[in-house]
């Protein structure tokens, strides 16, 4: 099965700005979701939303991504919020605990009703 | 033109009693001609500070005949009135003036003018002080927390780094302190003769004191291991020494085990624990023993008793943090839930996760961790599945072979490994979710074999077999990196990793742990191999 590349898209809503993520969350998505996430924390805002709907596949390197996401999240007092994941990796960020530190939605629309 | 003699000025602290420093007006960096800085205390026993408390307005120092230090340090650096700055009834400072630079006398316009401006500036002053205070205390917090971090990390030093694997047996651990350190613990110990010791202690009280006392306690219990095998005399000799040692208002519980793994015999004494559970096909028992906590008197004796782990059976070994969290109706979690819980569920190491879960769903989403949490977990293997998991060319199970293929160390190729494991076991009846939890564990697996084991290196193969036998699958996945153990996979650290104290990798092994019925590691001088197993309900389609 061929890899699909990683893409991290920004999108400015008004009460938030939503990184859309597509494709396989591995070591090769570090320059590119790390990007996404900078450009997002200089918009005005408090609220960060990640979009896993279009993401096939996240392996543990990819999980430390998103740790050390959360990490500068916290450290900027930025409010990190998850939505579209699939019932595996929403199992995933239970088990690793990813979930007690951020809010996980199941979609854009609830996600963004909770940032208003 | 008035002139002002600025100053510093200091009060003493009514409950340490001694003086402090506690500059009002800070320092000029370029002071103007005429204006000089000194520091001042006032002692709560001086007259001069009853003096000031009581005054109205303005104090004429050079008419004020009072035998106090300060009013002779005033007068002698040549200040002639001080007005009282004085927010909600509470006296935060002086301003002092030295004579007029025309030698006149001050007026009546000037003083009340002096009033008027320490009225306004003194709640300033005290807002300004107020938020100095709080700066100065979050900082002390943030410096404490970190040193509670820094102790944390430390203090899983002090845990086992492995846990012991033998044929046939299958021992678990689990340490969850309610603090950032614990008084819980646990720890094994290899004999020559090949017996197996196994400990687990919880201190009285919970953070600092009960961590000081735990890293005593296990270094004496390691000092009586090395010449000791009788669980009794070990608690016995431990106890002594730990009296000389312990503060006088703790103690520690625990318990040993001595496990002769060739036949299952268990001997076993204990100094105040929770009795294990011992999980058989009939039930749920208690291994019974009992005796004095370590710490509270010297020369203590501990009696010894036995038990046998047949094939199948697994023992439990935990803290009270479980037995006594709480629910929001304050009910306890207690030990008829656990030894229900332990009948109704298989055993092994797959209970700590269960009792995790149970104990998080007990205590309901907003539970402050009352107490330290520790499981140990020993199981004995079924033969013959023990045995074959060592020997793959077993003959007296018929594996069916699904699949047997090597890959090149190459980045991505775990992602292929998955999809040839999935391929190979589409005829077996997984439930979608079992099945993407095998996906990941594979995937993993792989991934650490690629990365850590062959060290990216494409000629160095990853090699993996597929099969199973009567609901049983069976995956090994092996690398060439032997000769060096592989970590165990304990839960990683997510506040130190979000904290930067950490790395934020390190999850592989802990997610495959997690993905599957169980994980073995086989390691030999040459190779890892990763056994992962997962049962199914079920024939193949």
């Amino acid at each position: 099965m061929k890899s699909q590349p990683f893409e991290a898209l920004l999108r400015t809503t008004p009460d938030a700005v939503i990184i859309d993520l597509f494709g396989e969350i591995n070591a090769f998505a570090d320059g590119a979701i790390n990007q996404a996430y900078d450009q997002a924390d200089q918009q005005n805002t408090a609220n960060i939303l990640l979009n896993f709907k279009e993401v096939t596949y996240i392996n543990s390197t990819g999980i430390a991504l998103i740790v050390g996401i959360m990490a500068k999240s916290r450290k900027n007092h930025k409010r990190l919020t998850v939505f579209g994941l699939s019932d595996h990796y929403v199992e995933i960020f239970q088990i690793t605990r990813l979930a007690d530190f951020m809010a996980i939605f199941p979609d854009e629309t609830t996600a963004l009703t909770t940032a208003a | 033109m008035i002139s002002f003699l600025r100053k510093t000025f200091g009060v003493s602290d009514k409950s340490r009693n001694d003086s402090i420093q506690s500059p009002l007006i800070d320092q000029p960096t370029a002071p103007a001609s005429g204006v000089q800085a000194i520091e001042v205390e006032i002692n709560m026993d001086d007259p001069l500070m009853d003096h000031l408390i009581k005054a109205s307005g303005i104090v004429e120092i050079d008419r004020l005949e009072l035998d106090s230090p300060t009013l002779r340090i005033l007068k002698d650096a040549g200040v002639k009135i001080t007005v009282p700055l004085v927010s909600q009834g509470e006296l935060i400072g002086l301003l002092n003036l030295g004579p007029r630079l025309s030698e006149q006398e001050y007026s009546s316009d000037d003083k009340r003018l002096l009033n008027t401006l320490a009225t306004q500036a003194a709640p300033a002053l005290r807002v300004a002080q107020l938020a100095r205070q709080q700066q100065l205390e979050a900082r002390e917090r943030e410096r404490m927390e970190q040193e509670l971090r820094v102790a944390r990390v430390i203090q899983q030093t002090l845990l086992p780094k492995e846990i012991p694997q033998r044929k046939g047996w299958h021992l678990a651990a689990h340490w969850q302190p309610a603090r950032a350190v614990s008084g819980d613990f646990y720890d094994f110990f290899e004999y020559p003769d090949g017996k197996l010791g196994i400990v687990t202690g919880d201190v009285t009280d919970k953070g600092v004191p009960a961590a000081l006392v735990m890293a005593t306690t296990r270094s004496i219990l390691r000092s009586a291991a090395e010449g000791l095998e009788s669980p009794g005399q070990l608690l016995s000799k431990a106890n002594d020494l730990l009296c000389e040692d312990i503060p006088h208002n703790m103690f520690v519980t625990c318990l040993f085990l001595l496990v002769d793994l060739e036949k299952g015999e268990i001997t076993f004494a204990n100094a105040g624990h929770n009795l294990p559970y011992k999980r058989t096909e009939n039930g749920v028992d208690e291994l019974c023993a009992t005796g004095m906590p370590l710490g509270l008197l010297p020369g203590m004796i501990y009696d010894e008793n036995q038990a046998v782990l047949n094939p199948g059976e697994s023992i439990l070994l935990f803290s009270d943090g479980l037995i006594e969290g709480h629910n929001p109706d304050g009910e306890m979690f207690g030990f008829h839930r656990l030894k229900r819980i332990m009948e109704e569920n298989p055993g092994g190491s797959s209970m700590i996760q269960l009792l995790i879960d149970k104990l998080t769903d007990f205590t309901g989403p907003d539970w402050e961790q009352e107490d330290d949490v520790t499981f140990v977990t020993l199981e004995r293997e079924i033969s013959p599945i023990a045995e074959i998991a060592e020997n793959m060319d077993d003959e007296d199970i018929e594996w069916i072979i699904l699949a047997d293929f090597s890959l090149p160390s190459k980045p991505g190729n775990e992602r292929l490994a998955m999809e040839r494991v999935a391929e190979a076991i589409q005829d077996l009846p997984f439930k979608p979710d079992r099945l993407e939890r095998l996906k990941t564990a594979v995937a993993e697996t792989a991934l650490n074999a690629i990365e850590h084991g062959n060290k990216y290196q494409p000629d160095l193969n990853t090699d993996i077999i597929v099969k199973t036998a009567s609901g049983v699958l069976k995956i090994f996945i092996t690398d060439h990196g032997g000769g060096r153990p592989i970590p165990e996979a304990i839960e990683p650290d997510l506040e130190a990793k979000l904290a930067g104290l950490q790395s934020p990798r390190g999850w592989g092994l802990f997610l495959i742990k997690n993905m599957v019925d169980e994980m073995r590691i086989h390691t030999d001088e040459k190779h890892h191999t990763v056994e992962l197993i997962m049962r199914y309900e079920g024939q193949l389609k």
